[in-house]
């Protein structure tokens, strides 16, 4: 039976089972909305979260201060939009998803230069020692948001969306939304490309080895420092990218979107294992689908649910359904 | 430290241990007469009253933190449960001593089991992976406070009446002519008698902290800060003790709860239940100087002096900068959280065992 099981997928099920169990509760036209929705916002999670997970997989570096970068990812792909509005709202749809993808680039370029400058800054100073290391990307997290407020203010701020990806495709009586879809394939994209580089690559190789025993490839003679800025400038990179998806996603922002998605994170990457790619995917589809399934059953329980989850697989897997280091 | 150094004739007190208890007992004496010393100034009790229970909610944490080596972050929802569960009591029983020992009682209750199971379920594994778990419990708390509004009152929180006995109009002592007495041109009211209830419990349970960091309770929470393997080879169940000292710190924050409940006549996630006071804590107990107790006292009091005097300072630079680009924006009074949180960065680099830490000479962290 259980070998059964881990040949069908073992963990990998989870996220299915959850669909099929609603299946039943929920009308089929309404769960394929939600179930698109929660697989969207999964995808948005997942890049927030990889990057944080491998971050901490390679370097034991837990970045509270992470959330910022997707505070400031979500800001600059808002301002980038607002600054193009005309190509936004304009009727070419290729001008639309130009836009779009230069909001996005943008975030994830200043993501990237900002993880090189947290990496070498704050971070390097207290490496292998967890307690400063909390205090000190705490500390920089306050002064992050502290920065968002003074440049861009405490108020709301609307995120206008390209126009293509306006509006919702209509597959018989099921409505699913544009946007959603992109963000999925985006999301996608960006999982086989890691996947591929992790896999395919010597790079790839190395991080694997890192995670796995860093004394050793540094015994190998390897600059470990170098994977280290890499690795940490990509996740955070990542970051705001899903930064500015949500941005685009919610459309519209407040500064305390970063610290919102950042429970949520955090209770990914603990339900998947920290250091793992394929742990982080699984449970941001699962935290994604069960907010999404939850708001609808029962509106008031929609956060609680994912703790509850997380409660759940953490009394099963007390190190996540896959951590990158069986130990 | 030797027996021989220990003891008091062959021990010369360190200057900086000096000012440490010349600091502390200034603030102790402000603290004992301030219904005297502020009489009028009522927001100057405030601040008093506030200094007294956060002087326990940081030590309570400083337990945990500077003594254990653990970090949680979920030390004002256990705040918020004593604070909610006096509240609630208070609102439903209406106001009364028998209410807030029963809602009290409960709130405590409500974190002790909070605290056992999150204990049990997490403290086995690594520090960095408590800190997550307890981030998320809280915020989960603090959003289910905000939305069980028939019960918590939700983001307007709850208003209620205290004990009579607590009111301006009791009168403590009787004068001559049936008026209330004076004392120093103070009258002995109900609401001195509030400050110093908020006073003593305070300093009971601060007592009662130093007292645990002294016993052998304490030494072994140090040893496994320092050296957890090597704790748990001696034979010290290393998951025991930290589930005990972080149910410990919870009923404590809990209890901390209470006062500030009954203090402040009103229960509200912002008051009680934000993040922005776990910063707060944080920021007191770093300052202050983590493992050493009395670093609790003077972290507090710098910190609530700053949001008060920091923010008049910053509103000075920023009206001196107003045709700068975003420089007065910076120096906005609502952002001092920034010039905080740079201090606080540096204080972490340089100065791990903080203010009180490094004038006593403790080595604090490595």
């Amino acid at each position: 039976m259980k070998t059964t099981l881990a040949r069908l997928g073992g963990v990998y099920l989870l996220p299915v089972a959850i669909g099929i169990f609603t299946l039943f509760l929920i009308p089929t036209s309404t769960w394929l909305t939600l179930t698109i929705a929660g697989l969207a916002m999964g995808m948005m999670i997942f890049l927030m979260a990889s990057g944080l997970s491998l971050i901490f997989g390679l370097m034991d570096v837990l970045n509270f201060g992470h959330s910022a970068f997707v505070s400031f990812g979500a800001f600059i792909a808002a301002s980038v939009l607002a600054a193009l509005s005309s190509w936004v709202s304009g009727g070419s749809a290729a001008l639309n998803i130009a836009a779009l993808l230069l909001a996005v680039a943008a975030a994830t370029t200043f993501g990237a230069a900002a993880g090189w400058f947290f990496e070498r800054v704050v971070v390097k100073p207290v490496y292998k020692d967890h307690l400063r290391q909390i205090l000190v990307t705490m500390g920089a997290l306050i002064v992050a948001e502290q920065l968002i407020l003074a440049i861009w203010g405490g108020v709301p701020i609307a995120v206008p969306r390209p126009a293509v990806l306006e509006g919702s495709i209509l597959i018989g009586n099921v409505a699913i939304e544009t946007y959603r879809v992109f963000a999925f394939l985006l999301g996608l994209a960006v999982y086989v490309a890691m996947y591929l580089v992790l896999r395919r690559t010597r790079i790839g190789l190395l991080i694997r080895a890192g995670v796995e025993n860093r004394e050793m490839v540094e015994a190998l003679g390897f600059r470990i420092d170098r994977l280290f800025i890499g690795v940490f400038m990509a996740g955070s990179a990542l970051a705001a990218m899903g930064g500015a998806m949500w941005a685009g996603y919610q459309a519209l922002i407040t500064p305390t979107l970063g610290a919102e998605m950042m429970i949520l994170v955090f209770i990914v990457v603990i339900i998947g294992g920290l250091g793992s790619i394929e742990g982080s995917l699984l449970g941001a589809i699962m935290v994604g689908l069960t907010a999404n399934y939850v708001a609808f059953l029962m509106p008031k329980m929609a956060l609680a649910s994912n703790m509850i989850l997380m409660m759940a697989i953490l009394l099963w897997r007390p190190y996540g359904l896959k951590p990158a280091v069986q130990k | 430290m030797t027996a021989l150094s220990a003891s008091p004739a062959f021990r010369r007190l360190p200057a900086g241990r000096l000012v440490v208890y010349a600091i502390v007992a200034v603030i102790g004496v402000v603290l004992v007469l301030a219904p005297f010393l502020l009489h009028g100034n009522v927001r100057g009790i405030d601040v008093a009253a506030r200094i007294c229970i956060f002087v326990v909610l940081v030590a309570s944490y400083d337990l945990l933190i500077g003594y254990t080596g653990i970090v949680s972050f979920a030390h004002t929802m256990f705040f918020g449960l004593g604070a909610y569960g006096t509240a609630i009591a208070l609102k439903a029983m209406g106001p009364g001593f028998s209410a807030i020992l029963a809602g009290g009682a409960a709130g405590v209750a409500c974190a002790l089991v909070l605290a056992v199971l999150i204990g049990l379920l997490s403290l086995r594994v690594k520090a960095i992976f408590f800190a997550m778990v307890t981030l998320a419990a809280a915020s989960v708390m603090l959003v289910l406070a905000s939305q069980l509004s028939d019960i918590t009152g939700g983001e307007d929180g709850l208003i209620y009446e205290i004990p009579r006995f607590f009111s301006p109009a009791t009168k403590l002592l009787t004068g001559a002519d049936g008026k209330v007495a004076t004392l120093f041109g103070v009258p002995l009211n109900g609401r001195v008698a509030l400050y110093y209830f908020v006073f003593l419990s305070a300093l009971v349970l601060f007592l009662v902290m130093v007292r645990i960091v002294r016993s052998p309770l304490g030494t072994v929470l140090e040893a496994i800060r320092e050296n957890e393997t090597r704790a748990e080879a001696i034979g010290y169940r290393v998951v025991a003790y930290r589930t005990a000292i972080f149910c410990l710190a919870a009923v404590i924050a809990a209890l901390a709860g209470i006062l500030r409940a009954v203090w402040l006549k009103y229960a509200g996630p912002e008051a009680v239940l934000s993040f922005a006071i776990m910063i707060d804590i944080l920021l007191m107990v770093v300052i202050g100087g983590m493992g050493t107790m009395i670093g609790a006292i003077i972290g507090v009091v710098i910190m609530s002096l700053a949001q008060f005097y920091l923010k008049d300072l910053m509103q000075a630079a920023a009206d001196a900068t107003s045709g700068l680009p975003l420089v007065p924006d910076l120096l906005n009074p609502d952002r001092w959280l920034l010039w905080l949180g740079l201090l606080f960065i540096l204080l972490v680099y340089f100065f791990p065992a903080g203010i009180a830490g490094t004038l006593l000479g403790k080595g604090g962290h490595k």
